[in-house]
């Protein structure tokens, strides 16, 4: 049997381990997304990139591609599905897109706009979370913090400087900072690491260079997360 | 859409812990409320000063919830329309208003009236006139049923047109990817 499956009825091929999101990717078919990134091996955390595999959801991140697979991904079910995690997200954090510099190049917002998510639906926790300006060149506001583990993978496997990590448990689980202060401007976080560009949200922001594209004109306002296939693709760019 | 002989769909607005931007931006259709006023009449709103709204087919809530009055007026209008839209951030998660839910209202009293310049010997309003605030602010969804929802900061003119031009069409209104925005 050659190495393909199906995806939503178009046939996707594949290389030997690659996952079901790899191969999809490469094969310009969009898989909503928020943890996954091309460059990272497999988080499986955020679980917007579930699919229905021979009749059964599963991570299509952490799937490895196997022959034969009859994968579905954009139907009713999964939709809705990823839509209400997008709104649980939402209500989770501070999420005021008008105030934030990231608006129009958020992966958070291009998916919920492609999820035609249109309110938060459930009750807002309004949490309490620090933000940090001690960097001279980069802000780091935790209310928009997704816990994608981007920046701690980025930090830890790409930077070897482990700058980042996530800490506590279920609802309490929240972004450290690797410094006796708990401060980014203590630590040796530089505009050249790679985890100071994968933040798929507002969270890690290079000072002194917001709003600078207007809106009409940035990312997600040319077109849709889903024309882009990987939705991190435009951000190398900018 | 032409002129037809249908009665007229009656149409209430309001500001709550709003800006009035998304009232601007209703304005922002121009010459296309010559069209609509062809198909709608307006009950309470800011255009009309009417103070209290009356049976009506479509209420549009702009702002949320940072006061008891608020949260009278929104039942009211869930009691009297038939279909309640939020329009804009604020209505949908409580927006720039809200950016105060993390800090202690008192706290906030306290800086506003008392520690900030500007007010020499300043007090608490504490008139029994005023509404009393609520101790965070919260999107209208959290108090009644909410059937449509309008995302933006101001939503635009346009956004505002579709919504409408499809309900008044008897369709379910669906926003294209151009027309949905949350800032």
């Amino acid at each position: 049997m050659s190495n393909t499956f199906t995806l939503d009825g178009k046939e996707i091929p594949f290389q030997d381990g690659q996952t079901v999101i790899q191969a999809a990717l490469d094969a310009g078919v969009y898989i909503p997304h928020l943890c996954h990134h091309p460059d990272f091996p497999p988080h499986g955390s955020c679980k917007l990139c579930t699919v229905k595999i021979n009749g059964r959801q599963t991570a299509s991140c952490t799937m490895k591609a196997q022959a034969g697979m009859v994968v579905e991904s954009n139907i009713d079910e999964l939709n809705d599905e990823r839509r209400a995690l997008t709104q649980m997200l939402f209500v989770e954090g501070n999420h005021f897109c008008p105030s934030c510099e990231k608006s129009g190049n958020c992966q958070l917002q291009a998916t919920a706009y492609q999820l035609h998510m249109l309110t938060p639906h459930f009750d807002h926790f309004y949490p309490n979370r620090p933000v940090d300006a001690s960097h001279p060149d980069y802000l780091l506001d935790t209310n928009r913090c997704i816990l994608c583990s981007l920046c701690v993978r980025a930090s830890r496997d790409v930077d070897g400087k482990n700058v980042f990590a996530l800490g506590g448990r279920g609802i309490k689980t929240h972004l450290l900072v690797n410094a006796k202060s708990h401060r980014l401007g203590d630590t040796d976080f530089s505009g050249e690491d790679k985890a100071a560009n994968v933040c798929p949200v507002g969270v890690i922001l290079k000072k002194r260079q917001g709003f600078a594209v207007p809106i009409g004109q940035r990312t997600f306002d040319i077109k849709p997360a889903s024309e882009y296939v990987d939705s991190r693709m435009p951000t190398k760019e900018v | 859409m032409s002129a037809s002989t249908k009665p007229k769909l009656k149409v209430a607005t309001t500001s709550l812990a709003g800006c009035f931007g998304c009232h601007m931006s209703f304005l922002d259709i121009d010459e296309r409320l010559f069209e609509l006023v062809e198909h709608i009449e307006f009950d309470r709103s800011p255009l009309t000063d009417i103070k209290h709204v009356g049976p009506c087919d479509i209420g549009l809530i702009e702002g949320g919830l940072c006061n008891a009055e608020n949260v009278h007026v929104l039942r009211e209008f869930r009691r009297q329309c038939k279909v309640l839209i939020a329009v804009g951030a604020c209505a949908i998660n409580g927006g720039l208003p809200a950016q105060r839910n993390p800090i202690p209202l008192p706290m906030i009293l306290e800086e506003v009236y008392h520690t900030s310049p500007g007010l020499h010997n300043g007090l608490i309003p504490n008139d029994p006139e005023l509404p009393l605030p609520l101790n965070q602010v919260h999107p209208i969804h959290e108090v009644v049923k909410v059937d449509y929802f309008m995302p933006g900061c101001p939503p635009s003119g346009d956004t505002i047109w579709k919504v409408l031009t499809d309900l008044l069409a008897g369709k379910e209104p669906v926003l294209p990817h151009e027309l949905l925005h949350y800032d």
